[in-house]
């Protein structure tokens, strides 16, 4: 197909390559950097979310459709792989309240709660002597 | 041996050559695969504070180094398709054979990046965040080294101009797997 070939020739990938390396540099510098651009509305968190994971799924679109060629395939494929996100979403719908949540009307997640506090328990412990350590060192 | 092929090899009834359909298939079902296991991965994170201090200790440089390496794979592996389009199998099977260097270059990075960790005593029973970083990089590493060696297959079939369409099966799979990587790389890196 000339077309094919002219609208895909092998700068086109390069350029797509260069690209996603630009996209990569962004989303491991933006969470770095994140604390000292807030400004207004704009959250260190949000500017995390954004390029962490808003540049991953910029990032999926482009290998997809461009080297996988899904921009050129019969629609048939990109509607069954879609069909598979819509099943993993669903999945996430209906397991994640009883995962993340851990109390509700008529029940409550006893071994997760006991978990979350032995753990931060023992995280704030473990910073306490690393500050214990810090002082030591300077006396 | 005479090596007649099936029928089902040959026709197409979806306007699409059966064994790229078949490819695509195989990319359904890993979604599902990968998808149940990074979405029970966010549902935990996000009900468990104490796992963003688990999850500090991991070293994203090398986790961006191996981004790097699998986009720059994924470019070969789209290279490799084009010169097999062109009906150069020899360029096609060179650029198979970086795509698979690629490819050895990532697992020995993720083999020096585990053995600090677990030598750290950051093991796949340390805690809930730690069995999902090894479990979902793990499979993911399993299925990079599923893909060289059928790579080296193709390649060497490439290299002496037989099967050429298989160099682009190949590489649909590959892609899957870069992007796969995408997603578990701010997931397991950089989210903390």
């Amino acid at each position: 197909m000339a077309e094919h070939s002219e609208e895909h020739g092998q700068a086109y990938y390069v350029k797509i390559w260069g690209i996603l390396l630009v996209l990569l540099i962004v989303s491991i510098l933006g969470p770095v950097l994140a604390p000292h651009l807030e400004f207004g509305f704009l959250k260190a968190w949000m500017i995390t979310l954004i390029t962490a994971f808003g540049i991953a799924v910029v990032k999926a679109y482009l290998v997809a459709a461009n080297f996988m060629h899904l921009n050129i395939e019969k629609r048939y494929i990109s509607y069954m792989l879609g069909t598979m996100v819509v099943l993993m979403l669903l999945f996430f719908a209906g397991v994640a309240p009883d995962v993340m949540k851990h109390e509700g009307e008529n029940w409550e997640n006893v071994a997760a709660e006991a978990e979350i506090e032995r753990a931060l328990a023992a995280q704030a412990d473990e910073s306490h002597d690393e500050h214990d350590g810090e002082h030591d060192a300077e006396h | 041996m005479s090596m007649t092929k099936p029928i089902a090899t040959t026709r197409s009834a979806t306007g699409i050559p059966t064994g790229k359909l078949a490819v695509w298939w195989v990319v359904g079902s890993e979604i599902v695969i990968f998808g149940g296991l990074l979405a029970a991965y966010i549902m935990h994170r996000l009900g468990h504070p104490e796992w963003a201090e688990y999850a500090s200790h991991t070293n994203p440089w090398f986790g961006g180094f191996n981004t790097f390496v699998l986009l720059t794979s994924s470019l070969f592996a789209v290279l490799a398709h084009y010169a097999a389009e062109h009906g150069d199998g020899k360029r096609a099977a060179k650029w198979l054979m970086g795509t698979a260097a690629g490819g050895l270059i990532f697992i020995c990075i993720k083999a020096v990046e585990w053995s600090i960790e677990i030598s750290h005593g950051y093991t796949i029973t340390a805690n809930g965040f730690w069995s999902f970083y090894y479990t979902a990089a793990g499979i993911h590493a399993l299925h990079v080294i599923a893909g060289c060696i059928i790579m080296l297959i193709i390649a060497n079939d490439a290299r002496k101009g037989k099967e050429l369409h298989r160099v682009e099966l190949i590489g649909i799979y590959w892609h899957f797997v870069d992007i796969v990587w995408i997603f578990l790389f701010p997931l397991l890196y950089i989210a903390k």
